[in-house]
Parts: structure tokens; sequence; C-alpha cells
């Protein structure tokens, strides 16, 4: 058994034959049991090898997370817990046992369907803590790098200057607001063009339009949200940009940049457009037929039933639409660094360049990077500073949702 | 016009409100109602009968045109309300439901107050001058659906947190707020519960005085208390029409003898 030391990388392999030989077992000594009458036993074969297989495979899975999570919290206390070698022995100790219980305990009488119902259960219940830990874990160690940054560079400075002018030789000054600025001017714009022009396409393709042009226009709209941000920054950059720049900020001078807040909000603005369309056209629609036809029997006309009926009562759910494009405006960076550039600035001129927290983020972590120094750390202060802006916009937004979609039960 | 009516209302028992010739209805290419004439009178109520898919309740949305919102649906033949024909070019469909108020089957307020599900025809419609106005509008309505002094101390809350009973009333309200001459009632109980059901009918009793109430109800007692007038539809046609006792103590009609007594249905 030393010898699977040197097997080490394979121990998946070896897990998964393990399991396959238990499931095979348990199903041969079912039907052994069974004495060549199926119904002598309390669950088929299918079900004991089913249960065997998990009984194996499942305690691996888990027992090597829980080990090399062991490891991993011992590196950082800087202690060694566990050796590197332990880990697959002790995994394959475990599957060890599972295979040899599971084989063990299926007899005639075992009941392999619930076993195997709780083996399911459990699954779920796993893949659903995957997600709730792995936003913990991206919290914690966002967490981690920006108390160290607020160890070298106080909070008020970050938080309340507008000088942001890092220098990688030191004395850098990282204040937040300028990019906060950035941010919201652009998203602000953005949503000013997503949020009207896409609940009125959602309007006219939910109300006014026939069967034939809503089988035609919906598709073409959310190919439109199937773009690659990537793709409407260079729009931005060889076409919104340019253009702004010869018809409006040279004639007007207003400044002679193609890259600016109007450029980026802009193309954000026309990416989200298919985002608020497609759900508002959800919420449009889940209001009741009834509804409407209670307006017309009053003797409304189509647009009065629409703005004084249709819309109050889904406008819970568009406002949930608007809160969730808002928190992905704040998110995104292609178009920014494309289209808005990334001189930091604190100005209303909307045909400036201007930047934002997202492509700062970026910025401080490209090339030579040392993750000790407060050029660097900054980036994960940032991070957090727009992790709880759109963790509060999305709530938020959530919240609404759920409280319309309580209303017409 | 004094004189008219009074020629009609010893000739008919009462004036004409509603006069229907030929109507036919049909979904793409399914009839639903066939050759259906009818004559409906004022300060009554005529009460619909006949089993379900008879055509009771397209026959009804004909009235007050609101077939016209269905796409596949064509309708034929001539329907007089107050002797104008109601598909005349001239005349608006959304002026026309103003005039020929509906409650519907299911209860469906707004997602609104109760005092803006009631002011919403009167507000659209121009009925008030005043907010003062307005509020008495809506305060009347209330009182005529037998709900203001259930609702009178929270006209703010939401129209969709009454109970069931207390929203349908609300839709009566609604429908009585807009002044209508004639009141079309699709199945307005089969949603409610018994003493819901008792309430609406009371109401409707107390309506007649004032509207021509056309009713489609599936149950055969409630269309012999409330109504003076029956109809009974089967099949997309009219098969007998007379007065509510005439109807179901001496059915002319095999059939409609058949539905009455439970044997079609």
């Amino acid at each position: 058994m030393i010898r699977n030391l040197d097997m080490a990388p394979s121990l998946p392999a070896l897990v998964i034959g393990l399991a396959v030989l238990a499931s095979f077992a348990a199903q041969m000594r079912a039907r052994a049991a069974s004495g060549g009458d199926l119904r002598n036993l309390a669950s088929l074969p299918g079900p004991h090898g089913a249960n065997a297989f998990l009984s194996v495979l499942v305690p691996a899975i888990a027992s090597y997370a829980a080990l090399s999570l062991v490891r991993l919290i011992g590196d950082r206390q800087g202690v060694e817990l566990l050796s590197a070698h332990s880990v697959p022995v002790a995994v394959l100790v475990v599957a060890a046992l599972g295979c040899g219980g599971a084989i063990s305990v299926s007899t005639a009488r075992f009941r392999a369907r619930a076993a195997f119902e709780w083996w399911i259960k459990s699954l779920l219940i796993a893949a659903a803590a995957v997600a709730v830990l792995t936003t913990l874990g991206i919290v914690l160690s966002m967490l981690f790098e920006a108390v160290q940054f607020f160890q070298q560079y106080h909070w008020r400075d970050f938080f309340l200057s507008s000088k942001w002018s890092p220098n990688f030789r030191g004395n850098s000054a990282l204040g937040i607001l300028p990019l906060l600025w950035g941010t919201l001017y652009i998203s602000f714009i953005a949503l000013l063009l997503a949020v009207p022009v896409g609940l009125f396409a959602a309007i006219y393709l939910s109300e006014y339009a026939g069967r034939r042009m809503r089988n035609v226009a919906k598709p073409l709209i959310e190919i439109l949200a199937g773009i690659p941000t990537i793709v409407y920054g260079l729009f931005a950059l060889t076409t919104i940009g340019p253009v702004l720049r010869d018809y409006f900020a040279q004639p007007l001078g207003l400044g002679d940049s193609a890259s600016s807040v109007m450029t980026a909000g802009l193309v954000m603005g026309i990416m989200l457009i298919p985002f608020v369309s497609s759900l508002s056209d959800d919420a449009i629609n889940a209001v009741p037929q009834a509804m409407r036809d209670g307006s017309y029997a009053l003797g409304a006309t189509r647009s009065e039933t629409i703005r004084q009926v249709v819309i109050p009562a889904a406008l819970p759910g568009i406002m949930g639409a608007a809160l969730l494009a808002a928190s992905r405006a704040i998110g995104e960076t292609m178009i920014v660094v494309l289209g808005a550039g990334a001189a930091a600035r604190l100005s209303l001129n909307p045909l400036e360049a201007m930047t934002t927290i997202t492509v700062k983020i970026v910025s401080q972590l490209t090339g030579d990077t040392d993750f000790a120094s407060p050029e660097t750390l900054v980036a994960f202060a940032l991070g957090l500073t727009l992790f709880v802006f759109t963790l509060g916009l999305n709530v938020l937004a959530l919240m609404i949702v759920r409280k319309y979609r309580e209303r017409y039960e | 016009m004094k004189d008219i009516d009074v020629i009609e209302r010893s000739r008919a028992g009462a004036r004409q409100k509603i006069s229907a010739r030929n109507v036919q209805v049909r979904y793409g290419h399914t009839a639903a109602i066939k050759n259906v004439s009818v004559d409906i009178a004022a300060d009554t109520v005529t009460a619909f009968i006949g089993p379900s898919g008879c055509g009771k309740s397209t026959f009804l949305r004909c009235l007050n045109r609101m077939n016209d919102t269905i796409d596949t649906c064509r309708v034929t033949g001539e329907i007089r309300i107050d002797d104008e024909d109601i598909h005349d070019p001239k005349v608006d469909p959304v002026q026309l439901r103003a005039k020929v108020g509906m409650v519907f089957q299911k209860p469906n307020p707004f997602a609104k107050s109760i005092y803006d599900n009631v002011a919403y025809g009167p507000k659209i419609h121009g009925l008030a001058r005043t907010k003062a106005e307005l509020g008495d509008i809506v305060k009347v309505a209330l009182e005529k659906a037998a709900l203001w002094d259930e609702v009178k101390d929270r006209l703010d809350s939401p129209g969709t947190g009454l109970s069931g009973g207390q929203q349908q009333r609300l839709c009566i309200a609604r429908a009585i707020a807009t002044a209508p001459q004639v009141l079309l009632m699709d199945e307005p109980c089969s949603a409610l519960d018994p003493i819901a059901t008792a309430q609406i009918e009371e109401l409707i009793h107390d309506l007649r005085r004032n509207y021509c109430v056309v009713i489609v109800t599936h149950s055969m007692q409630q269309a012999a208390r409330i109504s003076q007038k029956t109809a009974f539809f089967h099949l997309g046609s009219l098969v007998e029409y007379g007065d509510t006792d005439q109807v179901f103590t001496a059915p002319r009609d095999s059939r409609t003898e058949s539905y009455i007594t439970g044997r079609i249905g």
C-alpha cells in the first residue's frame, strides 16, 4: 500500500475505480441474497449499486476538501498541520471504508432506495453550500487584503480624498472619490438611456406588437444581450467615441478626447437595453389579462390602460430590472477602458475622459506588482467597496422583485 | 320623448334598452354564436343561463364590444342600445364601454388603492370637476355596492388586499362609478362563497331600480332568485327567452326543460 504514495496524481482514478468496484460488488451481493427471486429484496440491486457508488465517492471528495482546507489554514498560520503526502492516503482510507461498509450492508433487508435518497439530498446540499461558501470566501479574501491596505493607508484619505495619483515609488495619493464619481456618472448616463428605451421596447413588444413582430423582435433584442462587452467596447472606441468628439465635443468646445463619460455611458446603455427590456417584458406579461380587461370595460383606451393600470402593477418588477441593470453598469469594465479612458478626474463635463473603480482595479494589479505595497493592495479596498455597493443594489432589487411576486397569488 | 317611453312601457311592459338582431360570433372558423335575436328591457335583471360553452358569455361580451379586444373574433349582426347601432363607425367602443359597464367572473381589482380603483373610471371620463366631487362619486359608488361601511376607514389600502367578496363588490362599485346605464355581469359570484354570493345577489336586486342588469350565471337557483327575464342558450343558439317564472315553471322548449331539470349541462 506504500506504493500508493507514488500514485498520488492518479488519486481520482483510484477513488472512481473503488466506487465502481463497490457498486458491482453490492449489486452482486444483493442479487445473491435474493435467492433468485428479486421480490425477496427490500430494494432492487440497482439502488444497492448506486448507494455503494456514492458511499465511496462522496465521503472521499468531502474528506479531500476538508483536509485541503486544514492544510490551507495551516499554511496561513505558518505551521504544517498535515503533510501533502498524508492527504491522498487519508482519502483512500475513507474511500476504502465506504467501499467495505456499503458492500457489507447490501443484504436482502437493506432499504438501499432510502439510503440512495439520503446521498442525493446530501449532494444537493453540498452544491448549494458551494455557492454560499464561495461568496463567503470571496468576501473574506478581499477583506483580508483590504485590512492590510488600511493598515498602511489611512481610511480617511482613501474614502474622502479627491486625488488619485498612484506612484509605485511610494507617496501615492489614493482617493476613491474621482473613481466613484466616474463610476456613478457613467452608470447614470447608461441608465438614463437604457431604462426608458428598454421599458418602451418592452411595452411595445408586450402590448402593441403582433405575434409575428414579437417572434422576430424578441430574439433580435436578446442577441444584443449575448454580445460580449469587449465588442461593445470596440464599438465605443471606433464609432461612438470619434462621432461624439467630431460632432459634439469639438464644435461645442467641450474638449477633444474621443474617450469620454458620454461615450462609455451611451454604449453601456445600449448594452443594458436588452437586459432592461427583457426583465420589464416579464414583469408586464405577469400582469393578469383580467386587470387589462377590467380597465377596457370601464372605457379606458389602450394607452390609459398601460399607463394607469399595467405599469403601476408591473412597477416593482420594472424597478427591480432597473436596479439589476444599475449593478451591472457599476461593475462593467471593458466598455469603460475602451470608451472612457483611464484618467481619474472629477469633472461635470460629460465629454471629458474619466475612469471607474473597475478600470483602476485592473490597472493596479497588472504589470509588476508587489502584493505588500498600498499601491497594489488598494485594488482590494476598491473591490470591496464595489462589492458592498453592488450587493446593496442587488439585495434591494431582489426585495422589490420578491414583493411583486407575492402580489398576484 | 316621455310619450314614447309611456307607449313602449305599456306595450312591452318595460322600456327596451338593448335590441339584438341576428348576432353571429365567430372565433376564427368556429361559430360561437348563431343568429341570436333578443330584446332586453331597462330596469330589469335579465339572466343568461345554459351549459358551459353555450356562448352566453360571448354574447354578453358583444354588448359592450369587449370581443373587439380579441384578435380572431368576428361579430356580425345588429345590436342597438337605446336605438343606436353599437357597431356604427361613429360609435367609439371606448365611449360605449363607459355606458355599458361590466363585472367579470373573477374579481379583478387594479393594483391601486381602494379609492383609486373606484376613481379610475370617473377620472378618465372627466366626470368630476373637483376633488371633492370625485370623492362624492367614489363614496356613492361604494355605498351602492354595499362596501362603504367596510372600507371607509381604509380607502388608501390596496384593493387587492380585500377578501374575494369585497373585491367583487369593489369591482361593482368601480363599474357603477362611471354612471353606466347597462351593467353586464359575467358569473359574478362563481368565485365567491355563499355569504358573499348572498350579498352580491341582494346588491343586484337593488341595482335593478337604476340599471339594466344582464347577468350570466351557472346557478339556476340564482337566475330564479334575482332575474325577471331568463334566456336559455344552448350550443350557440338562443333556445328560449321569457319571463323567469315561465321559463322555470313551464318551459316551452324540451331542451330548456332538460337543462333546468339537470339532464343536460
